[in-house]
């Protein structure tokens, strides 16, 4: 099916069906209870963040994923790409899609200039290269390029600004649209005491999602992307046999960088701001974070991810003092107080101490991301049920 | 060592550069200027070619990549915050012949260093809180050092060295949040002691105008400070005998082993000094920039450039870019500079850091054979 295997169009199939259903998935608390006012990740900015930095984080799979080459620099694409998506809706046109492919376009010469000068060198010094690339670009969007990047404070659409191809009155502010549906629509479904929300805007970025996705699977499963795994591999076995490497990591990197430039250009698509804060080096941090949290060189690993920590980012954090006496005001006072101040650094405005924790954890024992622990558990429940069977249920897949 | 050779000629390569930069420096901004922005730049190199000199020595001994070393440079920051605090506890007095604005007896704050030491000892005391910490994290940083080998990068030496890289960087979040927890996301101000709070007429030393070549007393204190610092772990590698050993299993470990040393035990005692540089470089930056807990990673990322430019598993090299990257920074931020290339500021460091990986492919001083994977 579409030209995948048995078992990739059932991968895509599920992710197909859970992004699809992800208000309904992401909502499982009625609205008005405590539980569903900090669980339940539901609402659209939070879900188009889901399907966004899962973009993000399958094109950078394909690059540290396939070659294993590490890049430090990754948010810089990204930057680019949202900096000439509101630009294109500035001056051209408020539909999105003409600004998306500007944002893939950008971000796509950079990497490609980023790209040939880095992957002259390999292991720690590349990783440094492309971290100082990052550092520059973010360095002269908050200084010296202000004219172009509008500095600290950004760029948002605004009143003055007057597209080209969009009849909006005077003083009237632009709103991003698809051919004339805003991005902010969203249609309300409420069951019972349930409330599920349906964004125009997070269904638009899930298709691109899911693009990418497919297309992240034929990379892989491609001549191509073994080209790839034997650069990780061993690249001096490759150069024996006669190939060249850099063409196949470049186009790796080039096409990890437009996926960056996609979620650039999504990301403004639903929020109509770009800023520098986007390049800064801690957002490559975040998405090698994503990567390895979900699982290096998986194919769904970096979606999930994505997922993992945004949702950890947003709901930990919302996580107060109160919200804990409330969920232990059954126990005695004492009790209650005592788990209050041990839970309360690890969430709230602590949570990054719980991702780092996490995040440690998982490099330690789980090399393999989320994807290897739960090939584990499944394995384990496997074994139970085929006690006896042979070797063929305890053999495990390789996590690709 | 085959290499000693063209370890000359890049030495002296890079002489000739540093004496040619000068001179054509002197011409254009004039001598006084010259003066002035080096101090700057020594000033400014010598935290990163502290933080570097502790990054390359655990990279040397260890092959570690360690992200979290910007961490042990904060908590050494937070240390003499720490010991400036614990000096400053006090009881409170009230004092009958003051009132406040409500007629209230006043409450007067005494510390109780004032009453063990008395009135004027005390107060020299909290004074002096910043060179004090100096011999208070010590052993605070070599105990961090040795726990955080001994208990998690121990395990990561047969692991490739993003999965290094990538732990490290975990432990740097986690250290950084825990140091947010207790002192809050805000700097706290840390002075520097009252008899250094001044700046230094160089100039009128050495026959200039007065009040041309002025320049901070702290500032020059952390550069002679940081001088002593590299030159004093210079000599322990040389001049004594754990050096000497020391020296041989960065060499080949193996061998090391061989002959009956336990160069493991050695080796983690090196991880405990290079925490206690790094913790000490940040003691004695405190009053120059209040500390507050992303100061280790802000300077994290200039002194893994550093390394890089340097040549990884260099220690001359490391200390000299660090020194060199903080004087090109300070000369790119002259105002005349600024006017000709706006924003060279920014970016110095990293231009110059791909410029030199690219022609330089191992650094300024880099050895052989070292991470070339």
């Amino acid at each position: 099916m579409l030209g995948l295997e048995k078992k990739d169009f059932r991968l895509l199939m599920i992710v197909v069906v859970l992004t699809m259903l992800a208000p309904f998935i992401l909502n499982p608390f009625p609205a008005e209870s405590a539980l569903g006012e900090t669980f339940n990740a539901g609402y659209p900015d939070l879900m188009q963040r889901f399907v966004i930095f899962g973009i993000f984080a399958i094109g950078f799979n394909i690059l540290f994923g396939l070659t294993g080459y590490l890049s430090f620099g990754h948010a810089a694409f990204l930057g680019v790409g949202s900096y000439a998506a509101i630009w294109m809706m500035k001056l051209v046109t408020l539909n999105v899609i003409p600004a998306i492919i500007m944002g893939v376009i950008f971000a796509g010469i950079f990497a490609l200039a980023v790209g040939y000068i880095s992957l002259r060198r390999s292991g720690i010094y590349f990783s440094i290269l492309t971290l100082a690339f990052a550092q520059m670009s973010y360095a002269l969007a908050y200084s010296v390029l202000t004219p172009i990047t509008g500095g600290e404070t950004g760029l948002q659409i605004k009143a003055t600004d007057s597209p080209l191809l969009s009849n909006l009155e005077p003083g009237e502010i632009g709103r991003a649209n698809l051919f004339g549906m805003d991005m902010r629509t969203s249609f309300e479904l409420g069951v019972g005491d349930w409330l599920f929300t349906f964004n125009s805007g997070y269904y638009i970025a899930a298709v691109f999602m899911l693009i990418s996705f497919y297309i992240a699977i034929r990379i892989f499963r491609s001549p191509f992307g073994t080209m790839l795994r034997a650069v990780k591999s061993n690249q001096t076995r490759m150069y024996y046999t006669g190939l060249n490497a850099r063409p196949y990591t470049l186009a790796a990197f080039v096409i990890s960088g437009m996926y960056a430039g996609l979620a650039g250009g999504l990301l403004v698509a639903m929020d109509t701001q770009a800023g520098p804060e986007r390049m800064f080096w801690t957002a490559s941090g975040e998405v090698v974070l994503m990567t390895i949290l979900g699982g290096v060189g998986t194919l769904i690993g970096p979606v999930l991810g994505a997922g993992a920590i945004k949702y950890m980012e947003n709901i930990l954090s919302k996580i107060n003092k109160d919200i804990l006496h409330e969920w232990f005001a059954i126990l005695p006072d004492g009790i209650e107080d005592f788990l209050v101040t041990i839970i309360y650094p690890f969430v709230g405005k602590g949570w990054h101490l719980t991702l780092g924790l996490i995040f440690m954890a998982v490099v330690i024992f789980l090399p393999g991301g989320l994807v290897e622990g739960g090939q584990r558990i499944a394995r384990l429940f496997g074994r139970k049920k085929t006690k006896g069977d042979g070797e063929e249920a305890t053999q495990s897949t390789p996590a690709e | 060592m085959d290499n000693s050779r063209s370890n000359i000629t890049a030495t002296a390569g890079i002489l000739g550069a540093i004496v040619a930069f000068f001179a054509v420096v002197v011409l254009l901004f004039g001598v006084e200027a010259t003066i002035l922005q080096t101090l700057d730049g020594l000033s400014k190199g010598s935290a990163y070619a502290l933080i570097a000199l502790g990054l390359t020595l655990i990279f040397g001994t260890l092959g570690v990549v360690n992200f979290a070393h910007g961490a042990l440079f904060m908590i050494g920051a937070f240390c003499a915050v720490t010991l400036s605090q614990l000096l400053k506890l006090s009881r409170t007095v009230i004092d009958e012949t003051k009132t406040d604005f409500l007629g209230n007896p006043a409450q007067i704050q005494v510390p109780y260093m004032n009453d063990w030491f008395g009135a004027e000892t005390g107060a020299a005391i909290i004074d002096w809180a910043v060179p004090l910490a100096i011999l208070f994290s010590i052993p605070i940083m070599v105990l961090v050092g040795i726990v955080m080998e001994r208990g998690l990068i121990k395990h990561f030496y047969k692991r490739p060295h993003a999965d290094q890289i990538l732990v490290t960087f975990g432990l740097a979040i986690v250290l950084q949040e825990i140091i947010k927890a207790f002192y809050g996301a805000n700097p706290i101000p840390t002075p520097a002691p009252a008899a250094f709070s001044g700046s230094f007429d160089f100039g009128a030393m050495l026959g200039f105008d007065p009040n041309v070549i002025i320049y901070p007393y702290w500032r020059i204190i952390y550069f002679a400070f940081g001088a002593l610092l590299i030159g004093g772990v210079f000599a322990f590698l040389q001049f004594t005998t754990f050096g000497m050993v020391v020296r041989a299993g960065m060499a080949d470990r193996e061998t090391v082993q061989l002959l009956g040393i336990n160069i493991d035990r050695r080796f983690t005692l090196m991880f405990g000094l290079a925490a206690a540089v790094a913790g000490l470089a940040g003691v004695m930056y405190t009053p120059i920039n209040s500390p507050n807990y992303h100061m280790g990673m802000d300077f994290l990322v200039l002194s893994f450039v550093v390394v890089v430019v340097g040549g990884m598993g260099s220690l001359p090299g490391a200390v000299l870019a660090g020194f060199l990257l903080g004087v090109l920074e300070a000369f790119a931020s002259m105002g005349e500079v600024l006017e000709v290339l706006p924003g060279l500021n920014q970016i110095i460091i990293f231009l110059v850091a791909i410029i030199i990986l690219l022609t330089r492919p191992r650094g300024l001083m880099g050895r052989k054979g070292v991470m070339e994977d």
